[in-house]
């Protein structure tokens, strides 16, 4: 499994632990410029934590889809390059847009994900990854509709909640719907639960299909 | 969609196409409403239409021109009268419940010293009166008085909203009254949310547990969630509740969207709802 530079795991309080270098955000533990990432609090960080092959290259180019109040983005933005950050509810874009001040690789957008349209005029096209953890129905879609942000080789970093899809569902049949609209657009290189980081939620790694 | 300043050339267009780089208020209106069909090289781009002279210089105003934007959008979302309006049903809300377990602390204390009798805020607020003879009575006292402070700040922020609500949403606030029409507005997280939710979703807000335990089959479906509040419902023989809830919701749902979209007052609205219930309620007789 390869981390891209920036990604490190460090002792905390006796543990080892997945870490990037930046200005704390939500009062984690930091040591020598350090900051634990903590894959309970994040989806991506439990990608990493369960050697799922995200094959990033050192400081990729990151398209967010669902920054929220920043946590996992400002872990992201630790090691990448530019990095836009896409939220759509505007309470925690005010958090976010604190997390960008401190970042200058940063850029907060109070945008619909699954309107792509409104914010490709800001984004640029070719990104390294598209990072997605939308809490909304049509995950799939929404990684469909952005497919045309990533570059050719790309990869999409996707987390699905079952339960965003549909609540009475078992979640085994919510991510073989997801899994299959998916391929319409993207082969899938990997999936894996994130228990017990997170419940019912099925990562996926894919790149464009061509 | 097109704006007026960058008609439909923009729409192919970058952010930044016709700007200059320092013009806050233009690069937040072009963020804002922007649209294109594609993404381009908008870096690389950027430098060779001479906006900028490197792309690390294209960087550095996205950022700020990003940052910006999104603190100026957020402030102007969340400082809108609605979202006022929720931050203070939930601020009464809180107070009134945190007034009410610090009385039954402050009934349980003054009790155990003899100090008077009595439950609840009254009792904190006689309590308040008080003269303490000892350390321990002035604790009592004192804490009567948070009380006291408390139920008031709660009577406070209803009379605020009692205000406030026949100003953000005339006809939702005349249907529902205006503290139960906040409340359907703080469930649904503003009056554009209430105003986009189905009828159906409206009349069971609140009765979330209620609904996921329907949707999970092993419960049946709840009737209303907190419009039961409203006398049109609760007043309403248990037969007919369901009915009564059915009309009321889809009534302060045309109101909501009234309220959101249009702004004007109707009062046939309130004279339908009386109408459909006073029909519903005839049931009974026949």
């Amino acid at each position: 499994m390869s981390r891209p530079d920036g990604i490190e795991k460090r002792e905390f309080d006796g543990r080892q632990r997945l870490s990037t270098r930046g200005a704390a955000v939500y009062g984690e533990p930091v040591e020598e410029g350090w900051r634990a990432w903590d894959p309970h609090r994040s989806k991506l960080g439990a990608m990493f934590e369960a050697g799922m092959a995200l094959e990033l290259p050192d400081e990729p180019t990151v398209l967010y889809l669902g920054a929220a109040s920043g946590t996992t983005v400002s872990h992201v933005a630790d090691f990448s390059g530019p990095t836009y950050a896409v939220e759509f509810a505007p309470r925690p874009v005010r958090d976010l847009v604190g997390v960008a001040e401190d970042r200058e690789n940063l850029f907060p957008l109070l945008k619909d994900a699954r309107k792509p349209e409104s914010y490709a005029h800001v984004v640029e096209r070719d990104v390294d990854a598209v990072v997605q953890d939308v809490a909304t129905r049509g995950q799939a879609d929404v990684a469909l509709r952005n497919r045309p942000f990533l570059r050719e080789d790309g990869r999409l970093l996707a987390a699905i909640k079952a339960r965003s899809e549909d609540v009475t569902r078992e979640p085994e049949a919510v991510f073989s719907d997801v899994r299959e609209r998916l391929e319409t657009g993207y082969e899938i290189l990997e999936t894996e639960r994130l228990e017990p980081y997170h419940e019912d939620h099925l990562a996926v790694v894919a790149r464009p299909r061509i | 969609m097109t704006d007026g300043t960058n008609g439909t050339a923009a729409a192919e267009a970058g952010w930044f196409d016709g700007l200059d780089p320092g013009d806050a208020d233009a690069a937040r209106e072009a963020i804002v409403t922007g649209e294109t069909d594609e993404p381009r090289g908008w870096p690389t781009l950027a430098v060779e239409t001479g906006r900028v002279d490197s792309t690390d210089e294209y960087y550095e105003w996205l950022r700020t021109a990003t940052i910006e934007t999104a603190r100026a959008e957020v402030a102007d979302r969340e400082r809108s009268d609605d979202k006022q309006l929720v931050h203070a049903v939930r601020a009464m809300d809180d107070t009134e419940r945190v007034a009410n377990e610090l009385a039954e602390r402050v009934t349980e204390w003054g009790g155990s010293l003899g100090l008077e009798d009595g439950s609840g805020t009254t009792y904190a607020r006689r309590l308040a009166e008080h003269d303490p003879e000892d350390v321990v009575e002035e604790r009592v006292v004192s804490l009567a008085a948070r009380v006291v402070g408390l139920a008031d700040e709660a009577a406070s922020l209803r009379a605020f909203i009692e205000r406030t609500t026949p100003t953000v949403a005339p006809n939702l606030a005349a249907l529902a009254g205006p503290v139960l029409a906040a409340r359907l507005i703080a469930l649904a997280g503003g009056l554009g949310e209430l105003a986009k939710k189905p009828s159906g979703t409206l009349q069971v807000l609140g009765a979330e547990d209620a609904l996921f335990a329907h949707l999970r089959g092993h419960a049946p479906s709840p009737k209303h969630g907190i419009i039961y509040t409203h006398e049109y419902v609760r007043g309403t023989r248990s037969e007919d509740r369901g009915s009564a809830a059915r009309a009321l919701a889809g009534k302060l749902t045309i109101a909501a969207r009234v309220d959101h979209y249009a702004g004007d007052r109707r009062p046939e609205l309130d004279a339908e709802l009386d109408e459909r219930i006073a029909t519903i309620r005839a049931r009974e007789e026949s």
